[in-house]
């Protein structure tokens, strides 16, 4: 029997998705051992949040209540505490921005293996079995892990069910001492990034361009079909950091969300915080020399072609 | 002060590869300097040449393969290199966070940087965890997934920036010594000039076992075990455009104006 510990994920005053889904995660490995599920709410509005995760299957919430927001000296301090005195042996995160600014830094003060951004767990007796992508998602790898003394695992955000349901766990506030020299670092405030002129959240059809243009001058020919076709231009990150298209342009997990009508995405592998940002499209299309690109995964249509092939013979029907 | 830049080098499979039992088949990969790692180097050297920062460090898990990639970071402005590797690594076919935070920690304690900087991931594998471990291996402050960065040598402060989901940004400091992982589009990285390729044939790249480093093959041994590797099933149910370019253009455009696009 293993119980499995889980500590949610939350910004500015909400719980973020994946927080449920981290719920039915752990559910699914307690249930494969017979054990507990515990969550952990660290941070923000305590009493509040413990609500809202009393979900189904939930066992046990413990809150910590040490600041507003995210910290990861809080964090860190928090989870190796509650692992010490819960003692489960699977430690759960999302594989978020903060979670992976924190979880590496607990395995490695519990001495505990690491797994991130797993997008399948599986329990083989005494053996964590873990899926992850490798290559951008062009490979899947299968990693096996003892669970021996406890094992700490991140996992990707919509690869399982939100958990639903009413619990009835029991909820207990925890304080810990956290020592003065592990708190190195002062979280100061957030700021939004700029928006710019252009909504591409507000545009009903988006031709996106990825690093398959190879170079800022090949641009043009993304501005002319997007003329032709009445569409706004977006990116994904690559021609964003290369500085041939602005911030505000960016699709994906750390630029926008999008979700028109139509999404051509030329060039643009499908990595995981690309999809992010538009798998809510209504229609895809991908035009990518890879046919087993992963953006192929989520496209309604694909041309498996080379870019400069395609866009020009493609403006010449709009013109 | 001083900056270690942990480099590596990465892989990416072509558009065709063959799985080749727990590797890929060398022949489907090309190696690079890791896409992370170069913007993590170009925030060194520009420290450095800020005089921020009185020398550049870097540090490559790796056998003697990836010294090509070496030179070409220390033609870009690193100062000198260290690469560890061992028979004992050889043989295993995958190195966890642990054991690179095993190695990379002895690396840290001899050097004693103020400042280590590691790409928020590296392209392969992604596990986007090495530099907050190595940190709580060394007691260092950190902070993941930096896309700002200002150091305050006197108070001996990074004012960073992290970059979270959804367009929101974090404005944090970390007390020295700290460990960063950055993340691209921090700056502009660096061609190598002919000048830096050059001098980077005389700058010193020395190379360390394990015994060097003070450590038993037992404290870099994975605790992850690679099981299989495969490609994906895919779950494409993409209606495929075929034929030549133009046919597929010709027939996109019909699905496009279906949609009610470019009329
Ligand atoms: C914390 C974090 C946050 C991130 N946030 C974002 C984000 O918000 N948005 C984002 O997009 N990425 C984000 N990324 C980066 C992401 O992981 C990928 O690196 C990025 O999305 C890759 O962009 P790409 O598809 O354009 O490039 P690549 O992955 O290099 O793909 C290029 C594609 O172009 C195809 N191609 C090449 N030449 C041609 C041609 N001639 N014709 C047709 N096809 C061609 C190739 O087959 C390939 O599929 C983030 C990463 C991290 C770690």
């Amino acid at each position: 029997m293993s119980d499995v510990l889980a500590v949610v994920d939350h910004r500015q005053g909400a719980l973020r998705d994946v927080s449920f889904e981290l719920l039915s995660a752990g559910r699914d490995l307690a249930d494969a051992t017979g054990g507990d599920l515990f969550v952990a709410v660290v941070n923000g509005p305590t009493a509040a949040f413990a609500d809202e995760v009393d979900r189904e299957g939930v066992d046990a919430i413990y809150t910590v209540d040490a600041g507003e927001e995210f910290d990861h000296d809080v964090y860190a301090g928090a989870a190796v505490h509650l692992v010490e005195t819960l003692e489960p042996r699977i430690l759960l995160a999302p594989n978020s921005v903060n979670g992976i600014d924190y979880l590496p830094a607990v395995a490695t003060r519990l001495d505990w293996p690491l797994v991130t951004d797993a997008v399948g767990l599986e329990l083989e007796g005494e053996t964590l079995v873990a899926t992850r992508e490798h290559y951008g998602g062009k490979v899947e790898a299968t990693l096996e892990v003892a669970l021996d003394g406890g094992v700490a695992v991140t996992i990707r955000a919509g690869e399982w069910p939100a958990a639903t349901g009413e619990g009835a766990a029991s909820v207990e506030d925890v304080a810990f001492d956290l020592e003065e020299s592990a708190n190195r670092s002062r979280v100061l405030g957030f700021e939004a990034v700029a928006g710019g002129d252009v909504d591409i959240a507000e545009a009903d059809v988006l031709v996106s361009v990825g690093r398959g243009i190879e170079d800022e001058e090949n641009l043009e020919l993304i501005e002319e079909l997007a003329e032709a076709l009445g569409a706004t231009v977006s990116a994904s990150r690559p021609v964003v950091d290369a500085g041939w298209l602005p911030k505000n342009r960016q699709v994906g997990q750390s630029g926008k969300v999008v979700t028109p009508d139509v999404y051509i995405a030329i060039g643009i592998s499908g990595a995981v915080q690309h999809v992010a940002g538009m798998k809510g499209a209504k229609t895809i299309v991908a035009i990518n020399t890879d046919p087993n690109a992963p953006i192929m995964d989520i496209a309604d249509y694909a041309i498996h072609d080379d870019l400069f092939d395609v866009v020009p013979a493609l403006i010449e029907q709009f013109e | 002060m001083n900056v270690l830049v942990t480099v590596t080098e990465g892989a990416t499979v072509d558009d065709e590869f063959r799985i080749d039992g727990l590797a890929i088949d060398d022949g489907s990969l090309t190696t690079d300097l890791n896409e992370w790692d170069e913007y993590a180097l170009e925030t060194a050297v520009r420290l450095a040449e800020a005089d921020l920062v009185d020398e550049v460090v870097t540090v490559t898990i790796g056998p003697e393969d990836c010294e090509g990639t070496i030179r070409q970071v220390l033609a870009k402005g690193a100062d000198r290199a260290i690469r560890v590797w061992d028979d004992a690594l050889e043989r295993s076919e995958m190195l966890d966070v642990g054991a690179k935070t095993a190695l990379l920690a002895a690396v840290v304690e001899t050097e004693e940087p103020d400042l280590v900087l590691t790409g928020v991931q590296s392209a392969d594998e992604g596990f986007m965890a090495t530099g907050v471990s190595l940190a709580a291996a060394v007691d260092y402050g950190w902070a993941a997934v930096v896309n700002a960065l200002e150091v305050d040598p006197d108070e001996r402060i990074a004012r960073v920036r992290r970059e979270l989901e959804g367009g929101v940004e974090e404005r944090t400091e970390v007390d020295l010594p700290a460990v960063l992982t950055i993340q691209t589009g921090i700056n502009e990285p660096r061609y190598a000039s002919l000048r830096g390729i050059r001098m980077a044939q005389r700058k010193e790249l020395a190379v360390r076992s394990l015994a060097d480093l003070g450590l038993e093959a037992s404290a870099v041994e994975s605790r992850l075990r690679l099981r299989e590797l495969a490609e994906p099933e895919s779950e494409s149910e993409a209606r495929v455009l075929e034929g030549s370019s133009e046919e597929a253009a010709a027939e996109l455009a019909t699905v496009l104006r279906e949609q009610g696009v470019g009329r």
